[in-house]
């Protein structure tokens, strides 16, 4: 059997905490430009069965909204959104994403695309699942050079949420509204390893579990379903992700 | 109404117009970005509604523009915008970040001709920090301590975007994306190019009434087969991602963007879509 990829892994990691019952429920899930993987989490996760409803931003055709992505940000402020994904050219421990640049605001030593609607919606949403395949010192830093959205506010600030998670290429971490836990490490990575790559401190329990690999039934929705659900929004994924795959 | 030619269209476009585009998935005027540049406008300041892509890039390239406010710049799968980053970092545009539900409610106030409507959200956002013109005040409708922000009206100088088709009565239809409508009716004037223009009145199909922006918002249309290439046009046409990656690696050094220009943009249109 085809050994599993790293880009199913970390959607079937994705798909479990969209799951989490712990969670505010997720009953209506955004997902915004360029996010392949938290799509085809999302998507597991309807393939798996759950009544979920999926909003793509960038989806072509049959687009779910007919106002564009006002209409995303107006039901994000309506409450009617319940998770969202957010990413960040920097993260920090206190859970603030820098989608602008390093250096001198606007992002003088190395530009980023900008902050899209995090600013926002990071704030309106009840849970954000914080996603970058990249984990690195450069990413993850002790304190972002510029704020797109905070991770936390003062409590007289109206917020509905903040990060559930930071998904990254070598772990899981969760996030309590103060500080990240690490949750589990990818196959291949140790604390030691994570520790290493990570600019911010946060806590470390005794005992970390690796990620588990997405189960022989998740791999066949993933490479199956999945991705034919993805192929019109995402050819270059798809083709780096599942190449050789009959269609 | 009677379609201008193209670069007719461009010659409404005056030089230092605050030139509001829609974001590569939501209909861009590529062909007309081309004809500016064809053109040579000049000092353009750029509203992307609510983000900007590959027309914008290309303007910024070719000197057109002094200043742009948006959201994000972003060719999508292709990567980031190449000469929005070297411009940035050479000093040559002012940048003017925002976030993009704030851009559409700045267009929504000019739309219903109030001075500003609030927004939720944004504080302590390093955003709302560098924008003296958006103010954080106290909810005045609430007792308890209530911080919201309230964003000025801005209205375009001129929309521009790329629909399916217009017909005779000047209507042009721009299918589900009906944010277009709400930046037709910020903006002073829209500047619309069309694939074809159709017989009848798209107000009087039910169908169509929908998806359809009132003639009464639109200024001149012109005709631009493929107007959208290389980005996708509702269900008519994809992406070519090929040509967006190619436009990338180009566009990394001036030289190869001067080189792009030379073969895709420069020549009188038609071959350029091939």
């Amino acid at each position: 059997m085809r050994p599993v990829q790293p880009e199913e892994r970390l959607a079937a990691a994705i798909a479990r905490l969209i799951l989490d019952s712990a969670a505010p429920p997720a009953r209506h899930i955004a997902v915004g430009a360029a996010s392949p993987i938290p799509a085809a989490a999302c998507w597991l996760v309807r393939h798996l069965g759950h009544p979920v409803r999926l909003s793509l931003l960038h989806r072509r055709q049959g687009n779910p909204f007919t106002e564009g992505s006002r209409e995303l940000f107006d039901l994000a402020g309506q409450g009617r959104i319940d998770l969202f994904f957010l990413g960040g050219g920097q993260i920090d421990g206190q859970a603030n994403i820098n989608l602008v640049g390093t250096g001198e605001w606007p992002g003088r030593t190395a530009r980023f695309p900008g902050s899209f609607g995090s600013a926002f919606m990071y704030l309106a949403v009840p849970r954000t699942i914080l996603f970058r395949e990249e984990h690195s010192r450069r990413v993850l830093v002790p304190r972002v050079d510029i704020v797109s959205a905070p991770g936390v506010s003062p409590p007289e600030h109206w917020r509905r949420g903040s990060a559930q998670a930071l998904v990254t290429g070598r772990c899981v971490f969760g996030f309590d509204g103060t500080r990240f836990t690490l949750a589990s490490v990818h196959p291949g990575q140790t604390t030691a390893t994570v520790r290493e790559a990570t600019g911010f401190d946060y806590h470390e329990p005794a005992s970390v579990p690796t990620t588990p690999d997405p189960t022989p039934d998740e791999l066949g929705l993933l490479r199956g379903p999945v991705r034919a659900e993805m192929l019109e929004t995402y050819p270059e994924f798809c083709a780096r992700v599942w190449e050789g795959l009959a269609a | 109404m009677t379609p201008l030619a193209l670069d007719a269209l461009a010659a409404l476009v005056p030089d230092g117009a605050l030139l509001a585009l829609p974001p590569d998935n939501s209909l861009p005027p590529n062909e007309l970005a081309r004809a500016l540049v064809r053109r040579g406008a000049k000092g353009l300041r750029l509203l992307g509604v609510p983000v900007s892509g590959y027309a914008t890039d290309l303007l910024i390239g070719a000197g057109c523009v002094t200043s742009v406010q948006t959201s994000a710049v972003t060719l999508g799968e292709a990567g980031l915008a190449p000469r929005f980053s070297a411009a940035l970092k050479a000093g040559t545009i002012t940048v003017i970040d925002a976030t993009c539900p704030a851009i559409h409610t700045m267009l929504q106030a000019a739309e219903k001709g109030v001075p500003f409507m609030p927004l939720r959200g944004l504080l302590r956002s390093d955003v709302l920090a560098h924008r003296p013109d958006w103010r954080i005040v106290q909810n005045p409708l609430s007792e308890a301590p209530d911080p919201i922000v309230l964003l000025p009206a801005l209205q375009p100088d001129i929309a521009a975007f790329h629909a399916a088709c217009a017909d005779w009565h000047g209507n042009v239809w721009v299918g589900r994306r009906r944010e277009l409508a709400t930046l037709a009716h910020a903006a002073r004037r829209s500047l619309v190019t069309v694939e074809r223009v159709v017989d009848g009145d798209l107000l009087e199909d039910e169908r169509m009434a929908a998806g359809t922006i009132s003639g009464t918002y639109i200024e001149a249309v012109a005709v631009a087969e493929r107007g959208a290439w290389p980005v996708a046009l509702l269900d008519e046409y994809g992406t070519d991602a090929a040509h967006l990656a190619e436009y990338a690696r180009a566009a990394r050094t001036d030289e190869g963007f001067q080189g792009y220009l030379a073969r895709y943009v420069m020549p009188p249109r038609a071959q350029a879509a091939e």
